[in-house]
Formats: C-alpha cells, structure tokens, sequence
C-alpha cells in the first residue's frame, strides 16, 4: 500500500504568490502532481458527478517520491553555551506534575544525549521514579533513582546535584503540600560515581533528551529529540556547585537568595512570554531558550491556589509548561514543488492533487483575487479555522462516537492513514494521550479529514455549497478564515453579500468583528450552515496557520479545560464560547446552536411569518409547505447540526423565522449549554426547542442576514440536479441580497 | 442497569423498518447499549467505494485500526445497520436474533 500525504503553505494565496507543496510518499518510486479546481464534492450515485477541473500549467507532472519524517513531541531547548559547559558540578531542580509516570522513561531536564550517553539530566525512569543521569561520553554512567515512583498529577520539588570532586550524587523528592489527604512523602537518596568529568558543549533540553543531530529541518532546529515527558514543570533552575537540600529549595523561589547568585547558571522563568515560544532565563547568564512543537503554555503552576483564574493577573501562579509526546506544530517538510499563482487564475477553491499508483491525496488551497482587481460582488468564506480545528480528528475512530452519531462510523482509505501515523498528530477534538485536551491545532502538516472527498463533512459539505454558487452565474470570489482574520472588514468592503459554508464554527474576535461591521455596514450576510460563529479561537500571533481553542466553562465540548486554564496563551482572552462572552451567535446571525444529532435529517415546514410580504422575495415560485425533505446529508435540509432563534440571546425581535424543522430523533439532544438542571425531556422527540430555524432579518445601513441553522441544508442544494425547493430558495435571497436595493428595519412601533 | 430482554424483538423489528429517525424509548435503549461498547472490537464502515459500497471493519489493536471484514460488503448503509445491530443483540443478549 502506498502511503501518500502532503501539505501546503500558504494556504490562502493570491495571483503572484507562490504555493509551497510539501509531499511524503512511501511505497511507490514517485507521485504524480496536479493543479485542480475542485467545484463539487463527491458525494455518491445520489448527486450530480464530481467536478474537478485541471490547471494546465508546467508543475503538472511527475515528482520522485521520497519519505519525510515527522518529528513529534514537544519540549523546550536552550542552546549550547559556555555556562552549560562549565557545569561539572550541578544542581539541577525544577517542580514536576507528570501525568504518565511510569508510561517508559522521560526526560525532565539536562544536557544529556542519547547519542553519546554523556551530559547530565533529570528523568523519570521506567517505574515513573525520578533518576538523575550522568556520563562522560566514554562509557561510564551514574545513575541515581529514589526509587519512589511519583504519583501521577500530583506536584513534586525535585533537586539534583552532582559533587564532581567528591562523586558524590544526591536527589531529593519532595511532595507539595495541597487540600488532599495523599500519602505522597518525601524522601532523597545518595550515592557515589565514580563519572569524573561531565563536560559536553550541547544543548540544555527539558521534557525529552538529545537523539541527534540531523541534516533536514526539524522543529528543533536540526536537532531530534526522545525520551518525551508527558505533564508539566515549573520553575527549573540550575547551578554550577552541588546545595544543600536547604540551599536548592530557597533558589527555587522568586528570587535568589543572597549567597546564591554566585552559583546560580540559570533561573527559568516559564511564566515570561506566555505568548511566544520563547523561554526566559532571569539569572544574567541569560540562557534564554525556545519551546519545539507546541507544548501548552498558560496553565497553572506548582503554586497556583484558584485565587485568580487569569494568568495575565497572576502570572507567578502561572510559570508552568504542559508538555505532551503528541504535540505538534510544523511537519517541517521540505518542499518537493512550487507553484506560483498565474495572474489569470480566478479566484476558487483548489487542491494539489496527489497521486501514486491507486492512492490519491488532495491538499486544498485557496485563490483570492488580486488586491483591488475584484469586480464581484459576492464573495464565500472558506472556513479555514474551523478546517484547522478539525484537522486530523483522531477520536473520530478510537473514541465511541456512534453513541451521539446515531450510527455507525465510516471511514475510508484516507483516514486510516491517520490511524497508521499517529505521527501526523490530533485535532482540538481530541485529547493528548495522558488525557489532557489538545489546545493547539496546525495547518502545517497534511490533513486527513480536510478534503474534497470521504467523509461529507466541513470542507467536503462545504464543496456543496461551492458547487451550488458555481452553477448560479454569479461572479464570486473565494476568501479565507485566515485572511479575514488578518485583514478585517477592509477586504470584505468589495462585496455586497457574502456566503458561508455549512459550518463556520471557530471565529476569532477580529473575524467576528470584521463580520457585524460588514453585516452592519449594508452588507449582506448568507449564513448557509449550522453550528456557527459559537467557539471563540486566537491564531497564533507569529506562526500564520496555528489556532487555540480552550474548551472552557461551558458548550459542547471534546474536552473540558483544566480549571485555571479558560484564557488563551496567544491573545490572553478568555477562551470558551463567544455566547459566554456576551456575543451569542444569535446577534449576527439570528440564531444560535441548540441541538445535534446525525442519524437524520429532516425538513423545514413554513411558519406563518414566512407569509409577510418582506418575505415575499424568498419564496417566490416555491409551493408547499415543507422545504428540503431531501438531501446528499442525512435525507433532509434540518440535520447534523441544528441552530435556533432565541430572543433571550438576542435574535432580533423583527427577525423572521420564516420556517422551522420538526420531527428530529432520539439521537438529536439540547445543547448542554441550554440545560442548568438536568434532566430527561433534551432530546428531538420530547424537546420542542430542538429544531432548526430559517431566520431572515434587515439590518441597519441596508444590509441584511439569512440564515439556515442547519448544516445539512447545503446537501440539500443539489438534489434533483440542482432543481429542488431549497435551492430556489437559496438562489431568490441570493439574487435579491446582489441587488444594491437597500434593506429597510420595519417600524416595529417602538 | 438496563439488559437487553431477547424476547423484544418487537423492538428489531422496528429498528430494521426505520435504522434512522425517532425510535421508541424501548429501542433507543437498546441502541444506546449497543453503540457505548468498547472501542475494541467494535464495528464500524470502511467506504470501499465512494457512497456507494462499505466493507464491515473491528477495531482492534494498539493504537486501534480497522480489521476489514471482506466477507461483508454492503451496498446499502441501512443493510449493514441491521447487520452490526444482528451481530451486536447475539452478543449482548447470548441469543441469535430471529424474526419470523
């Protein structure tokens, strides 16, 4: 079987840029490589045919397939210095909270390489006991272990030192004190090596240890690392003579003690640039050093006592660092092709077709117009954030989700890939093998889950959507979660209307903004989906293509976010839902999440709203009362997905609700954010609440917003070759929000 | 805890004409014990061909992979549905399912 996989960057691009195109192939001599326009999904014998088109240009062709690795795992590096080298006595301490102790042997700090079994370093050996390790790289080690494995979860001050006169080691294990009655005690140990000379000029690594040094970029630089430490430390420090056990716990403090500054190497101070990847060092020395891969920054430290919630309020009770050995940030692939943009290529969705011999892999990417030259007046929104977010969602397949699917799971050649490389790492949805949730997602590494094909979900529902805007004459052009964000309202200004996909789930503040001051401005807003505009993000202030999600407080969640831990690391805003920040969904779009379930859809039956003349525009030329009783998602319009209005949240009272869903099962149940007592009346069959709304309203400055609060109503587009009541009545807004005729609120007499 | 009687084959019989959709309570407890087991062994769908044929999988293994079951091939998501639900009530309740 051949194992073909690929990414790109960027992922948004313009005419003239240039796509960078990183490919892995193993199993074949080499891969074919083509340039499409995507314009459909491929959905099956029920809907139209897949539709791709090629771009003819010279990157067309075949490539020598090679494999590239993937490093994964994070940790943090502090280069090779003349201080480091000059430890050939040492006390090493730092606070521990492993959360896999016992799970292999984990590095927690030093300079020790694998490679040439030389330098020194504090580890968890194979029982989760804590082990100091030296060498000198010509055959002698020492080793020295409490010999107490440590409790997972638990914090623990841990010291080492080594006498390079004397040979004399010693390590102290020393619980912290917290409201529970654990049996955790302290206890050190000693003993003499007879290792004399520790000098090795490398780097200074915590939570893994140097492997080696190789020729190809790796997220450390060129430098591969093992031995990952799965949990969090805080507050290392590092001198250049063997303390006392009083000595190394008085350095562990803010500051040091007079006496101490002599012997001090290093003092790190993880709580300093929470919002980078940097480390810093307090101590002059500055051994300043860098975190790799991502580990989680922003949770809580050894001293943290729930009195502040905020890390940018208390950042003393903040200096730890959560690392994981399956965190990941950049595949660091080298690029096997690069195609520059062709000034007339039009604006779209397109991919970089993968093949090799029956494997095929598609890596989309996205043309926007050039600055300025647009002459369309409306644009679609990829939602690239939320394709992030979902990238490479492992738990889809090792979790249980038919229990809230209502049927059973499906995958196919392209997501077992995930399976087999668990090196290509997880999704917001998932958790970290030691049962933390994953806070940090990136595009830079290939995608299983983000493509044209497979599962009809996200981007592949999107092409739905995309397909049907295709085949309605209209101009339109393609822009980015990613540009959004970055750009705000000024590359909207352009347009008149703007369409969504079927699930804009992840907005980052500045998107949100950029969206309500278009929408307020006179544009025109078709929100095509369910479930949006519902978790706030923060990108990534340096790295484009990197979001966090905290999973906070309340939602519906893959995960719950550690207490404490509710604020991003890259922004400092409070993380969690936008309707626990005072922006629902239902103030931009008239409704807002209430249900989800994905055994069946179903369809919309008109209200009687739907007969006012303000209407009158969207059902022009549709009969009937019921609306999309078919569809490519689950057989209907209303499904998967399902959002409200609710005036208590703030959809608008002049809103229409011009038709709502009805009849949706057991497996459909009330969002847990709508229920404060619980109890048995939540699901489709029982709750009245769950439904989907078409919620049209007018908004100042002659604008206005139509919204499906459905994910399955893009499946419905297509059905019957495009001639069906729900695409009718998507093309009648459609025509009437390109008409610069402005909207007008009604006087609702007060 | 909730055990699935053998003798409520009332309730297949209403799972086969209607996989999808509202359910009975009855039946939809009977679901729900069947689609919270164990990741291992439990069955899923490989696409063998786009939207049109599946082949029945287990999980199994260490990080957890489909074992395809070639035998078991599908063209319908309702059929293989009823099939998993088959195999599924045997094992939960010890009995072949058999309607008349």
């Amino acid at each position: 079987m051949t194992d073909l996989m690929g990414y790109c960057d960027p992922q948004s691009l313009a005419p003239g840029d240039t796509l960078r195109v990183m490919v892995s192939c193993l199993g074949a001599d080499a891969f074919r490589c083509d340039i499409v326009r995507v314009l459909s999904a491929e959905a099956g014998p029920d809907h139209p045919p897949f539709r791709e088109e090629v771009v003819a240009n010279p990157v067309n062709r075949d490539y020598p397939a090679r494999r590239q690795p993937i490093e994964i795992g994070s940790f943090a590096l502090v280069p090779p210095s003349p201080e480091l080298a000059a430890c050939e006595s040492f006390t090493l301490s730092l606070y521990v909270y492993p959360t896999l102790p016992g799970q292999g042997r984990q590095g927690l700090a030093g300079t020790w390489s694998a490679a040439s079994r030389s330098g020194f370093a504090l580890v968890l050996n194979e029982a989760g006991a804590p082990e100091v390790l030296l060498g000198d790289g010509k055959g002698r080690i020492g080793r020295l272990s409490t010999d107490i494995p440590l409790y997972a979860r638990r914090w623990y001050f841990l010291a080492a030192s080594f006498d390079a006169a004397s040979g004399r080691l010693h390590l102290l294990q020393q619980p912290l004190a917290d409201k529970s009655f654990h049996p955790a005690r302290r206890v050190s140990a000693e003993a003499q090596t007879d290792v004399e000379h520790l000098v090795r000029p490398g780097p200074f690594l915590f939570a893994a240890w140097h492997v080696e040094d190789v020729a190809r970029p790796t997220p450390g630089g060129g430098l591969r690392a093992g031995g990952f430490f799965n949990g969090k430390l805080d507050s290392p420090r590092l001198s250049r003579r063997a303390l006392s056990e009083a000595e190394a716990l008085a350095l562990a403090g803010d500051a040091p003690p007079s006496g101490l500054e002599a012997a001090m190497v290093a003092a790190w101070d993880f709580s300093a640039d929470i919002a980078s990847e940097r480390i810093r060092d307090l101590s002059p020395n500055r051994l300043d050093g860098v975190t790799v891969n991502l580990p989680t920054r922003a949770v809580t430290g050894h001293n943290w006592r729930g009195h502040e919630m905020h890390w940018l309020k208390a950042p003393r009770e903040y200096g730890a660092i959560h690392f994981h050995d399956d965190d990941l940030a950049d595949a660091c692939w080298l690029p096997d092709l690069e195609f520059p943009v062709p000034q007339d290529l039009p604006s779209g969705c397109y991919t970089v077709r993968l093949r090799a011999g029956e494997a095929e892999f598609h890596v989309p990417f996205f043309v926007r117009p050039s600055r300025g030259q647009s002459v369309a007046k409306l644009v679609y929104l990829a939602s690239t954030a939320t394709y992030t977010v979902y990238t490479n969602n492992l738990g889809r397949f090792t979790g249980t989700p038919e229990l809230h699917h209502g049927r059973l799971t499906v995958l196919d050649a392209t997501d077992e890939l995930l399976l087999k490389h668990p090196e290509l790492g997880l999704s917001t949805y998932d958790r970290h093998r030691d049962g933390s949730g994953v806070c940090y997602s990136s595009r830079l590494r290939p995608a299983t889950n983000v493509r044209p094909k497979g599962r009809l979900w996200n981007y592949c529902a999107d092409m739905f959507v995309v397909d049907w805007l295709s085949r309605s004459g209209e101009p339109f052009d393609v822009i980015t979660d990613e540009d959004l964000h970055r750009e705000g309202l000024g590359i909207l200004r352009p347009y008149r209307c703007l369409v969504t996909g079927s699930h804009p789930e992840y907005f980052s503040g500045a998107m949100l903004d950029a969206l309500d001051a278009f929408t307020r401005g006179g544009g025109r807003l078709m929100y095509l989906g369910g479930n949006g505009f519902y978790w706030r993000i923060a990108y990534h202030p340096q790295q484009p293509g990197i979001i966090e999600v905290r999973r906070a407080e309340d939602g519906t969640r893959a995960w719950i976010a550690e207490v404490g831990e509710y604020y991003h690391s890259f922004d400092g805003e409070y993380g969690g839902l936008w309707r626990r920040q005072g922006r629902p969904p239902n103030l931009l779009a008239g409704v807002g999440f209430i249900s989800q379930g994905f055994d069946a859809s179903t369809p919309y039956r008109r209200t009687p709203q739907s007969r006012d003349p303000r209407a009158a525009f969207v059902f022009d030329g549709i009969d009937g009362e019921l609306l999309g009783d078919f569809g490519m998602l689950q057989g209907g319009a209303a499904g998967l997905e399902l959002d409200c209005y609710d005036a208590g949240l703030g959809s608008p009272p002049h809103a229409l609700v011009l038709a709502s869903s009805e009849n949706h099962s057991n497996v459909y149940q009330l969002v847990a954010e709508e229920i404060a007592v619980a109890h048995g009346a939540t699901d489709g069959v029982q709750n009245p609440r769950v439904r989907a709304d078409l919620v049209f309203f007018e908004t100042a400055g002659g604008g206005a917003v139509f919204s499906t609060g459905s994910i399955a109503y893009a499946g419905s587009l297509g059905s019957n070759n495009f001639d069906n009541n729900i695409a009718r009545l998507t093309a009648n807004v459609l025509r009437r929000f390109l008409d610069p005729t402005p909207f007008r609120i009604p006087d609702c007499g007060r | 805890m909730f055990r699935i009687d053998p003798n409520r084959v009332d309730l297949a019989r209403e799972y086969k004409a209607r996989p999808f959709g509202v359910h009975s309570g009855d039946l939809q407890m009977v679901l729900n014990l069947m689609r919270a087991l164990p990741v291992e062994g439990h069955h899923v769908l490989v696409m063998s061909k786009p939207h049109r044929e599946w082949t029945l999988a287990v999980m199994g293994g260490r990080p957890p992979r489909p074992r395809l079951q070639p035998s078991q091939v599908f063209t319908s998501l309702e059929a293989a549905e009823w099939h998993v639900f088959k195999l599924r009530w045997q094992m939960l309740t010890g009995q072949p399912l058999q309607l008349d």
